[in-house]
């Protein structure tokens, strides 16, 4: 039915006696380059494209609402199933959140917080990985993919000696971590440390200066910085903009005012600018990653809060007290005061921020995401018009954006 | 509260003598509560002299049984500064009643309000007067219900059915 609305409200011009139609093209929604089940609806005058317009929702799962009939603890999977690229920024994120809102931050040891910064940057650096893999791949730079990939499988591999999981994490808890590091943790991250810089300088030297790389993204999909911020872009979408706002430097978090590293941003606006934006700030990542690991306290590794806290284990099975508050906390979950709070931070792809509002209870009464992804993609409509399709591809690729987020 | 969050509030406070009515802190956070009749003026007020240019948030949340009115529309808007203390974010909520559940819409103050008011209209049925394309964004265009209202029945699956039908007819023509 739609499709008939669409045809009949554009003019139709006559040509030489011909007449002729903008054509209407369903990219999407099971299209590869769409990363996700995404569809755009093109308008197109012959190759150049008239207007592009974004159809999202094909992944509704409704975590909002899923989230008020739960424990704090328990929306900590569905963050997971957000942004999955870089899933432990999304559980970082929520348990900050709910830190804020009990109010307990200070009591959080240096050492859980110096370990999620670190794995905070290791989930930027497999998110723009992907991002930079996947815009390249759908461009046609196979190569730089399967380097970007092969990197991705190792931070896994640290996340996985961390928490067991290697793409769903649901790692931190309210409060600290679930567990001590792992004795090898150091090993590991040690090891992607040392191995990392030579795959960032291989994808440098494979697109950089790579002719048909430039040619693609230069001067493609382009934003002032001005509409990017009327917009609401975040992340390297905004920054490529130049403009430096980026929420670890603008609303520290974690201690992030104790780390030096730089805000990367680059001026023009296209889709080159995000990409080069995002391989300094996977450079800018390690950096973070390598004071977070020399900092790495020892001590205890969660609050020592039994209200909120889970008991350990072993005193579970053995102490009836213990019991108690584990059954207490599973069943009601902790209480936190009746306010509301919002907390950002920077997720690899812009500013994600959740907005709790609580009535008292064990359950949040409502839990709003503003994810990147949603907010980025709007900016879609304006960076496409007047180009061609194949730009198209480029632009959705150099936004970064990820369909979990979008329709949560 | 630090400095520049206060004087923001100050300003807010003199130049809209009665239509502030309430501000709230918790933990650092300020919350105003302004009237719906104001919204544009004062988000206008806001980006243009105080130089909030960027919507970090647009939501809604349904108060059933627990307010009067029901629905609060709830802004973010924020600040750009150099540093830690001149970034300023400020919260604003404005109440809207089951009976009216009209308000404005500040697309034309930030374009980026577009889908956020969509969402909260999908979600909510707040509809936004001057937006340009008020439409459902999340959920079909022929769901009648409103998801994240708290009167919503999470086992009633027939809304969704029926839409799957309807979809299913239309593809046959």
């Amino acid at each position: 039915m739609e499709r008939v609305e669409l045809i009949s409200n554009e003019t139709h011009q006559v040509q030489d006696g011909m007449r002729t139609e903008t054509l209407m093209l369903n990219m999407g929604p099971q299209h590869p380059a769409t990363h996700g089940v995404l569809r755009v609806v093109l308008h197109l005058d012959g190759e150049v494209v008239v207007k592009a317009v974004p159809h999202v929702g094909y992944l509704h799962r409704g975590i909002e609402k899923l989230c008020e009939h739960i424990t704090y603890q328990q929306c900590l999977p569905y963050t997971d199933r957000m942004d999955y690229l870089a899933s432990i920024c999304n559980n970082i994120g929520f348990i900050l959140t709910v830190e804020k809102l009990l109010g307990i931050e200070e009591d959080v040891p240096e050492r859980a917080k110096t370990a999620e910064v670190l794995l905070f940057e290791l989930g930027r650096i497999e998110s723009h990985l992907v991002g930079i893999g996947t815009n390249a791949l759908d461009l046609g730079a196979m190569s730089a993919f399967l380097y970007c990939f092969k990197e991705r499988e190792r931070i896994y591999d640290v996340l996985e000696t961390v928490c067991g999981a290697r793409l769903t994490t649901s790692y931190p808890r309210v409060g600290g971590l679930p567990l001590d590091l792992p004795d090898n943790f150091e090993e590991v991250v040690t090891n992607f440390i040392e191995i990392f810089p030579k795959t960032l300088a291989e994808i440098d030297k494979l697109l950089t200066r790579n002719r048909i790389w430039i040619e693609r993204t230069k001067g493609v999909a382009v934003i002032s910085g001005e509409d990017a911020i009327d917009l609401g872009l975040t992340g390297p979408a905004l920054r490529g903009s130049g403009v430096p706002y980026d929420v670890r430097k603008a609303m520290p978090y974690l201690g992030y005012e104790n780390y030096d590293f730089e805000v990367p941003i680059a001026s023009d606006g296209d889709a080159y600018s995000r990409y080069l934006c995002r391989l300094e700030e996977m450079n800018q990542s390690l950096l973070i990653i390598k004071q977070a690991l020399s900092n790495l306290p020892d001590g205890p590794y969660i609050a020592d809060l039994p209200d909120i806290v889970l008991p350990e284990k072993e005193l579970t099975y053995t102490r009836m007290e213990s019991l108690i508050r584990h059954f207490v906390l599973v069943y009601e979950g902790f209480k936190p005061p009746e306010e509301e709070i919002q907390h950002a931070v920077e997720n690899p792809k812009g500013e994600l921020s959740y907005y709790l509002v609580s009535d008292g209870s064990g359950q949040p009464y409502r839990m709003r995401v503003r994810g990147p992804s949603f907010v980025n993609l709007q900016a879609l409509s304006q960076m496409t018009e007047g180009s061609l399709v194949a730009d198209v591809i480029a632009a959705i690729g150099s936004l970064d954006i990820v369909l979990g987020e979008i329709d949560r | 509260m630090n400095s520049a969050l206060a004087s923001v509030i100050e300003s807010l406070k003199e130049t809209f003598l009665n239509s502030i009515k309430d501000v709230k802190e918790f933990r650092g956070e300020a919350t105003l509560f302004i009237p719906k009749r104001d919204v544009l003026k004062i988000c206008g007020y806001l980006k243009d002299e105080q130089e909030f240019t960027f919507l970090a948030d647009l939501t809604a949340v349904d108060y059933l049984k627990v307010k009067l009115p029901r629905y609060e529309v709830v802004y973010h808007v924020h600040r750009f500064g150099d540093d830690f203390e001149g970034n300023v974010r400020v919260r604003l909520k404005a109440e809207v009643s089951e009976d009216e559940l009209r308000i404005d819409s500040v697309t034309s103050v930030w374009s980026g309000a577009n889908w956020l008011e969509r969402e909260v209209y999908d979600m909510f049925g707040i509809e936004f007067s001057g937006h340009p394309n008020l439409k459902r964004i999340l959920m079909p265009e022929d769901y009648e219900p409103f998801p994240l209202r708290k009167d919503f029945d999470v086992r009633d699956r027939k809304a969704s059915k029926e839409s799957f039908e309807r979809a299913l007819k239309d593809g046959l023509d």
